[in-house]
């Protein structure tokens, strides 16, 4: 048969028209969608039966209590629990998140052996045994050769029982380099020996019932303190028609939430409150009999203030107008209940001790010391009486070796550990550490200058990580010896954030272990044991577990029951008793050789010079990121504004009338450039800052954990250096001088 | 249907958000993630394609530092009623059946295995409430084993949105049943979000029910009452600080917000300038 041309062409073009006008391409597609609509990878949970696990959430300070539901033996939600003294129900974004660093990929699943080069991520899996092995080999060859000085630690900033295994550990071995990270607490801690003679002890702020808050810098609603409790807070303070006034440059979420946003300088926190204070003094509207009962130094304070600190004087350097700041000080020496709390942004960095004394000076001057809606000092934990560590010789001598960090000595003699330093000392060309221990820190993240801290622990021959994440510390270690995450263990949790009582938390396991980690408390036991004699002998526990129990003894039952453990008044009043004996507590100073000094001091300059640098670049916290040595998770980072991450580009805010005047339009790549290093972000224009200053979020451009994390934005450390405030010896840089150009 | 109506008292689910007390925190949102399976991506900054059953929203007054203010907006699925029970802008488009109103509960439902993509619902939602899967979702490995049982994953090809936490109805449906009981009680039937919202600025129940704290704040019309476009306004708060988003549409939404300050309040139902509220309801005025 003959096939013409228009005959062929009939028959595709009517075929193909058949086929459009009948069912089967619909059909076929249909059938296609939902064929691979059922394809295997879409999960099906399982269901199980359902139970919930009362815990406490350790991924910050804060303390807050939460329940664990769980479906079978596996975890499924978390949520707050109700009826908590810290949280009441309410829960942060982070402890939602907590399931996703629990069965994350950023998990460091087994014991690890580094194979290549230090930091290049070639790892070799061992066992817990040959792990242990390993360690304890090193550690006895130092001791050996009479050098136990040479180990150092970096731990947790805390009270309980791990923080004070490890500073055991180390008095045990023989050193006396046991770093515990510093923040916020730690600058309280110093000002509050300073004015009312408590040691090692904490600020308690009844945030909830005062009602003229005036906060300088603290981040309330971005993560301050026990971040839950805050908000509750402000929620409160709304219904009471209380009044919120944010001190600071950038108009961050509390700013933005206050009642009013006052903009000033950046660093210029302490000369407004002495201002505020010498303008509240000359007016009389102190309380009188409050600071002539319980206050010293009221003469001395004044002619200070008088001196140095006139308001005129002040407003000039922090940029506000001199009537502003009257005002404010009579609203606040009016007030039925005023309230001045400090520390910047989470508080995760130390404060300036002058700033940290002259914020309290106001407290004390409207005689807020210890009432409802004022601040109280808090004394320490106590709870932890275990029999005091036997020394050999070996580490008696270690012992006598000064810290490095010079911390306790006469330059710095109310600190009790200031990193800032070591690192400093190491930086410097000291060699005398020739190993490392490193627990839920992330320094190599989270310290300003992070090359320089980088190449101090390339220098340091040994080094151990004990981190539950692949994070940038453990990347820079020789051995990771992993711990369970907060939901597969025990730990007691005294909370110090501020609370007005002390309260502590029962972390308990809410799953099994995922994978071959051990328990910090556990490895360092084994780790005691396994070398031996005086070192073994200080750790007579069987496990961490029954360490804990014990240290806990009759409130075990409690705390197992309750899941908290409020310390009873008795034996709160008897430490603070053995204060009083050695201090002068139920007296507050406000001024005496030491303070002055410290009020005298020309503050820290800021690294760069205003000339080449012409702005000046601020870390800010927000509660949408976390910062601290956990890394977000990814339901963290899928709540950040593309105001400030897009893509792999993190942004830098700078005020938007400035911006147009450089010639920068929204979104722009730009390179900004400190002293300490250069990084490539793009410009958000912002109507909420004020000019001259540039901000950048804490929290982004991790280079470790998975890739949900890392990459995105840049670590604002890189950019910034840490400026040591000569009082306390704490680092408290505020920021650094920077420049932008065009990228 | 009918006798149904008849033998129980409708409920009207909603919530209102105290927007003085919101702080923009996002532990709504992630309280939803983690309650929902809502999946994520390596990159979640393109927002467009981000799923967020309840997303924050941050506006500001318009003005130059330092006389900028804030404000965030929580947003989760309005639950529209339309200009009668029923009517939602996203069910009415619907050609599967796939989202459907409960005049039950008043909760606008999503039903995945009947959604086939088509997206018309997503083009009618004046909220941008509801999110496509434009991929199937994908958890690191071992991460699968936080999904929650009560809520099932979904997959490419398929639009979702906030459901109210409707299982958490069903829960606590059955948990009254258990206790024969015919209503449920206010405390059993919350949202995540409601619960996690460490500032409680979120408060939901029935708006039908004046014993329910989110009635009392909202004080809602029981009268039908019609703006100046002739469009009825259902459910109209009569406190003078609450207002609903886009309003003025007739969607009829139930999630309210409350805020003290004006610009706000404006900028959630789009005022044009020198608009006053008492213009849009100047034909009622009339009456």
């Amino acid at each position: 048969m003959k096939l013409s041309r228009r005959c062929f062409l009939s028959f595709v073009v009517g075929g193909a028209a058949g086929t459009a006008l009948s069912p089967l391409p619909w059909k076929l597609t249909d059938d296609l969608s939902i064929w691979s609509q059922n394809w295997s990878w879409t999960p099906v949970p399982p269901d199980g039966e359902y139970t919930q696990v009362n815990s406490t959430c350790t991924l910050c300070p804060g303390g807050c209590g939460i329940g664990i539901r769980k479906a079978g033996k596996r975890a499924v939600k978390i949520e707050g629990l109700a009826g908590h003294p810290v949280n009441d129900g309410g829960v942060c974004l982070l402890g939602l998140s907590g399931l996703q660093l629990l069965y994350g990929p950023a998990r460091v699943k087994t014991p690890l052996k580094r194979t290549g080069k230090r930091g290049g991520g070639q790892w070799q899996a061992i066992s817990w045994k040959q792990a242990i092995k390993e360690v304890t080999e090193k550690l006895k060859e130092l001791r050996k050769k009479n050098q136990p000085q040479s180990l150092a630690s970096i731990g947790p900033n805390g009270s309980g029982t791990v923080s004070a295994l490890i500073s055991r550990f180390m008095k045990a071995y023989g050193s006396s380099n046991d770093m515990k990270m510093a923040s916020k607490l730690d600058s309280d801690e110093q000002a509050l020996f300073l004015t009312q003679g408590i040691q090692n002890g904490m600020v308690g702020a009844d945030v909830e019932n005062a009602d003229f808050i005036l906060s300088f810098g603290c981040a309330v609603l971005d993560g301050y303190g026990s971040p839950v409790r805050m908000f509750r807070a402000n929620s409160r303070w709304k219904e009471n028609s209380a009044t919120l006034i944010q001190i600071e440059p950038r108009q961050s979420n509390t700013a933005a939430k206050a009642d009013q946003w006052l903009p000033i300088n950046p660093g210029g926190e302490a000369d407004l409150a002495l201002a505020m204070a010498n303008i509240i003094i000359k007016e009389n509207l102190y309380n009188s009999s409050f600071v002539s009962d319980n206050c010293d130094g009221l003469n001395s304070f004044v002619q200070m203030l008088y001196e140095n600190y006139m308001p005129e004087d002040a407003a000039r350097r922090i940029g506000i107008d001199v009537q502003t700041i009257i005002d404010l000080a009579h609203r606040f020496a009016t007030a039925a209940r005023p309230l001045a709390i400090n520390g910047y942004g989470k508080g995760q960095n130390p404060s300036n001790l002058k700033e940290t004394l002259a914020i309290h000076a106001l407290n004390a001057l409207v005689g807020n010391i210890g009432k409802k809606g004022g601040i109280t000092g808090l004394s320490a934990y106590d709870y932890i009486r275990w029999p005091k560590v036997v020394t050999d010789t070996v580490a008696a001598a270690g012992l006598k070796e000064s810290r490095l960090d010079g911390a306790g000595t006469n330059a710095f003699p109310h600190a009790k550990s200031l990193p800032n330093r070591f690192f400093d000392k190491l930086s410097a060309g000291n060699t005398s550490i020739q190993a490392l221990l490193v627990a839920e820190a992330n320094p190599c993240y989270s310290m300003p200058d992070t090359a320089k801290i980088k190449r101090v622990f390339d220098s340091i021959p040994f080094i151990v990580s004990f981190s539950s994440f692949m994070d940038e510390t453990a990347m820079m270690a020789d051995l990771i010896l992993p711990n369970h995450t907060f939901l597969e263990r025990y730990e007691d949790v005294p909370v110090k954030a501020g609370l007005t009582a002390p309260i502590v938390g029962l972390c308990r396991p809410a799953v099994e272990p995922q994978w071959d980690t051990l328990d910090l408390g556990d490895a360092l036991i084994r780790i005691a044991q396994s070398i031996g004699g005086s070192v073994g002998a200080a750790f007579p526990w069987k496990n961490y577990k029954t360490c804990l129990k014990q240290t806990l003894a009759d409130q075990w039952k409690d705390l197992e029951k309750k899941g908290y453990w409020m310390p009873s008044q008795s034996l709160q009043a008897d430490a603070d008793s053995k204060n009083k004996a050695g201090g002068k507590s139920g007296r507050y100073v406000l001024m005496d050789g030491t303070l002055e000094t410290i009020y005298m001091a020309q503050d820290a300059p800021l690294e760069g010079d205003s000339r080449s640098y012409s702005m000046l670049l601020m870390p800010y916290d927000t509660i949408r990121i976390t910062s601290l040595q956990i890394g977000a998770p990814p339901f963290v980072m899928k709540t950040v504004p593309d105001t400030v991450l897009k893509g792999q580009d993190g942004f830098i805010e700078i005020n938007k009338k400035e911006a147009t005047e450089m010639g920068f339009k929204q979104g722009q790549a730009v390179i900004v450039t400190t002293p300490i290093g250069e990084a490539r972000v793009r410009v958000h224009l912002s109507s909420g800052l004020a000019p001259g200053v540039i901000a950048m979020p804490r929290g982004l451009g991790h280079t470790a954990y998975d890739d949900y994390l890392a990459g995105k934005g840049v670590n604002i450390n890189q950019l910034i250096g840490p400026v040591e405030d000569p009082a306390s010896g704490l680092d408290t840089a505020l920021g650094i001088r920077a420049k932008l150009a065009k990228a | 249907m009918k006798q149904e109506h008849t033998q129980h008292r409708s409920k009207r689910y909603g919530m209102v958000i105290d927007l003085d007390k919101c702080t923009g925190c996002g532990a709504c949102m992630v309280a939803c993630f983690s309650e929902n399976n809502v999946p994520f991506k390596k990159d979640e900054t393109d927002k467009r394609l981000s799923i967020t059953w309840m997303k924050v929203y941050r506006i500001d007054n318009g003005r130059d530092f330092p006389n900028n203010q804030v404000c965030y907006i929580p947003r989760p699925c309005q639950h529209c009623a339309g200009q009668h029970e029923g009517h939602s802008p996203c069910v009415s488009v619907c050609p599967a059946t796939a989202t459907d109103y409960s005049r039950e509960t008043g909760i606008v439902s999503q039903i995945y295995t009947r959604c086939f993509g088509c997206r018309y619902c997503m083009g009618a939602c004046p909220y941008h409430a509801r999110y496509f899967n434009w991929w199937d979702p994908v958890w690191p490995e071992g991460m699968e084993k936080y999904l929650s049982p009560n809520v099932s994953p979904r997959m490419r090809g398929v639009v979702e949105k906030c459901s109210f936490c409707f299982h958490r109805y069903q829960l606590a449906r059955d948990k009254a049943y258990a206790n024969r009981r015919k209503d449920v009680k206010e405390a059993d039937y919350q949202t995540a979000c409601t619960q996690a919202c460490p500032a409680g600025a979120i408060t939901f129940g029935d708006l039908n029910n004046p014993g329910h704290a989110v009635h009392q704040i909202v004080k809602p019309n029981d009268h039908v009452v019609k703006n100046k476009a002739g469009i009825s306004i259902i459910g109209k708060s009569q406190n003078p600080n609450v207002f609903r988003m886009l309003e003025r549409l007739g969607t009829n939404t139930k999630v309210y917000y409350l805020s003290s300050r004006e610009w706000v309040r404006k900028a959630g139902d789009n005022y044009i300038a020198d608009e006053k509220p008492e213009d849009m309801f100047a034909e009622q005025k009339k009456h």
